[in-house]
């Protein structure tokens, strides 16, 4: 058998099924993974080696008595470290949560442990999940597995690199503009932001509240689905989840695609997008076409406000959310003359500059005299952007378009400018601000050997047909790649 | 119009204690980004309602209920100052 550390969760889980492997030895090659590869790539901040043992012999035991808890048992899962996980160091890439340990798990943590996965540990992000880089992590930068002098992509760039190098087998993020989708696509794994309250976000410290939702990052579509149906569904900690029933969610994936009409978004299909990008994006799309799709173009006209629009309300949210880490209940503290300067010192220090950036941006849009002209005008705006996508899911079942204008960027390349940065955004913030699901998976790689990601959009619920569509366009591309790091350095015994 | 931030106002509003070239630095930026921001603008919105939560949902109810909530000692644990099962901070009454 090949190292258990390169199985499908679907994989690994059949073949502990059969007995031929046990939750112990799978943690196993997944921790010597980590071992071989975290100095190169600092996919995590935390690896719970002792909790992940104890949680993998409990599994192995459970089996042996029969007692299945589905099919993430005995499976090594990573947590981006924005989840609180209940005795266990929870930073959200901030200095200002140095050490800060949560007494309470995240609602997703709890799914997790209730479903028998194996929590390896702890992933690296941009600080509070503001990036599309996993720079701006107060703890040094992740590096891509594909190639380690580029960007693994963000926030979540932890966890796509611990799943794309075989440091786990799935993982979560979360996703407030893209990010857990175009680290998915720069590191060529199936990543999903949810529909907005479909997964509980109690227990994710919180960024941009109407634009944050959790979502898996996996090697296939199928392990995406896995992750994904554990974690969902109502929680009464989380007054914005969703009541009713979850959508079946992987019910489609054999279904194929004859007959479904698919919406190419024009405006995220041409300019700004990197040729060898556009190029297989259009590839991708002819397969789906010659697969039975009905494929038409779709102008959604709002989508080029979707970046200022973004830039003005995640801001305005996190200016609010993070005005809670103020060095009196939790983290750091930095001492001053009285209560308010105490706090001003303390934020001055524990917070990052992208984190200060957004903070003041946002406090700005949200202050006397500026409030109606950009975050009530960006309100409206969005509103202009949800009247565009309805009338666009009226044509279509699924809109598609690239989740990246371009592949994995350098280390260093875009961080002197922060509105560059921004731009990398343009294709996945638009879900965020409609709060319908959106899905990257890989479709190939470029020259340069870097993977290439497709995106699937859906309107709000619309899980099982977005699924659908990307397990087709899966088998079509049959991208089975896997990244210079995991397959050179690795062995068998 | 191109925008200008009073960047000192923005950052004691935002109680952030930055020195003067983080404030020279920022206020650039701010002012970089938020003219590309005011984009918005451009589009008619007389009558567009805002759209403050992108799910059509009012008030979530649960019963009011009396349950265990999370262990006081634990979450003291992780203050930074802490006393006689209170938060503590610098004095406040004595602020101008």
């Amino acid at each position: 058998m090949a190292d258990a550390a390169d199985l499908t969760i679907a994989a690994a889980g059949a073949a502990i099924r059969r007995g031929e492997l046990s939750a112990v030895d799978l943690l196993e090659a997944v921790v010597r993974r980590a071992s071989m590869t975290e100095a190169h790539l600092h996919a995590y901040l935390t690896l719970d080696q002792a909790g992940a043992r104890a949680a993998a012999e409990q599994a192995d035991r459970e089996l042996a008595a029969g007692d299945d808890r589905g099919p993430l048992h005995g499976i090594p899962i990573a947590l981006k470290d924005n989840l609180c996980t209940r005795g266990t160091e929870t930073t959200a890439g901030s200095k200002i949560l140095a050490g800060y340990v949560p007494p309470y798990d995240a609602a997703v943590v709890t799914s997790l442990r209730d479903a028998g996965a194996v929590l390896t540990g702890k992933t690296n992000l941009d600080e509070f999940a503001m990036g599309s880089s996993t720079e701006n992590s107060a703890f040094g930068p992740t590096r891509n597995p594909w190639d380690t002098d580029r960007v693994p992509g963000g926030s979540s760039g932890g966890s796509a690199a611990a799943v794309a190098v075989g440091s786990a087998l799935g993982a979560l993020g979360s996703d407030t503009g893209g990010s857990v989708r175009q680290p998915a696509a720069l590191c060529g794994l199936v990543g999903v932001k949810p529909t907005y309250g479909l997964v509980s976000r109690y227990g994710l410290i919180a960024f941009a509240s109407s634009l944050d939702q959790i979502g898996p990052l996996a090697r296939t579509v199928e392990d995406a689905a896995l992750l994904l149906q554990a974690i969902a569904g109502w929680d009464r900690h989380d007054a914005t989840s969703i009541r009713g029933d979850v959508p079946a969610i992987g019910a489609g994936v054999a279904t194929g695609v004859s007959g479904l009409r698919i919406g190419v978004l024009t405006e995220l299909s041409g300019e700004g997008i990197d040729g060898e990008v556009l190029a297989a994006f259009g590839e991708a799309v002819g397969r789906l076409s010659a697969a039975g799709a009905e494929v038409a173009e779709v102008s959604v006209p709002a989508v080029a406000y979707a970046i200022p629009t973004y830039y003005l309300i995640a801001p305005a949210e996190c200016s609010a959310n993070l005005a809670r880490f103020d060095g009196v209940r939790y983290g750091l503290r930095v001492d001053g003359a009285t209560t308010e300067e105490m706090m001003a010192n303390t934020r001055g220090e524990g917070f990052g500059a992208e984190v200060i950036r957004r903070i003041l941006l946002g406090t700005y849009a949200l202050s006397a005299g500026y409030y109606d002209a950009f975050y009530g005008q960006a309100q409206r705006v969005r509103t202009l952007m949800r009247r565009d996508f309805a009338a666009a899911y009226e044509q279509v079942d699924v809109l598609v378009s690239p989740t990246s204008p371009t592949t994995a960027f350098r280390i260093g390349e875009k961080t002197a400018d922060p509105l560059t940065m921004y731009l990398s955004d343009v294709c996945t913030l638009p879900a965020n601000l409609m709060g319908g699901p959106a899905l990257s998976l890989p479709i190939g790689c470029d020259a340069a050997g870097l993977p290439i990601g497709f995106q699937v959009m859906a309107p709000a619920l619309g899980e099982e047909v977005m699924f659908q569509v990307a397990a087709e366009l899966e088998r079509l591309s049959g991208f089975a790649t896997r990244p210079a790091l995991a397959s050179s350095e690795v062995t068998l015994p | 119009m191109p925008v200008h931030v009073d960047i000192a106002k923005v950052a004691r509003l935002a109680r952030i204690a930055l020195t003067d070239e983080q404030l020279a630095e920022y206020g650039v930026q701010l002012d970089q980004i938020l003219d590309f921001a005011q984009r918005v603008q451009a589009l008619p919105t007389d009558g567009v309602p805002p759209t403050a939560h992108p799910m059509p949902m009012t008030n979530a109810f649960r019963p009011d209920e009396v349950e265990p909530s999370l262990d006081r000692g634990e979450v003291l644990a992780q203050a930074p100052d802490a006393v006689d099962g209170y938060f503590r901070v610098p004095r406040i009454l004595d602020e101008a």
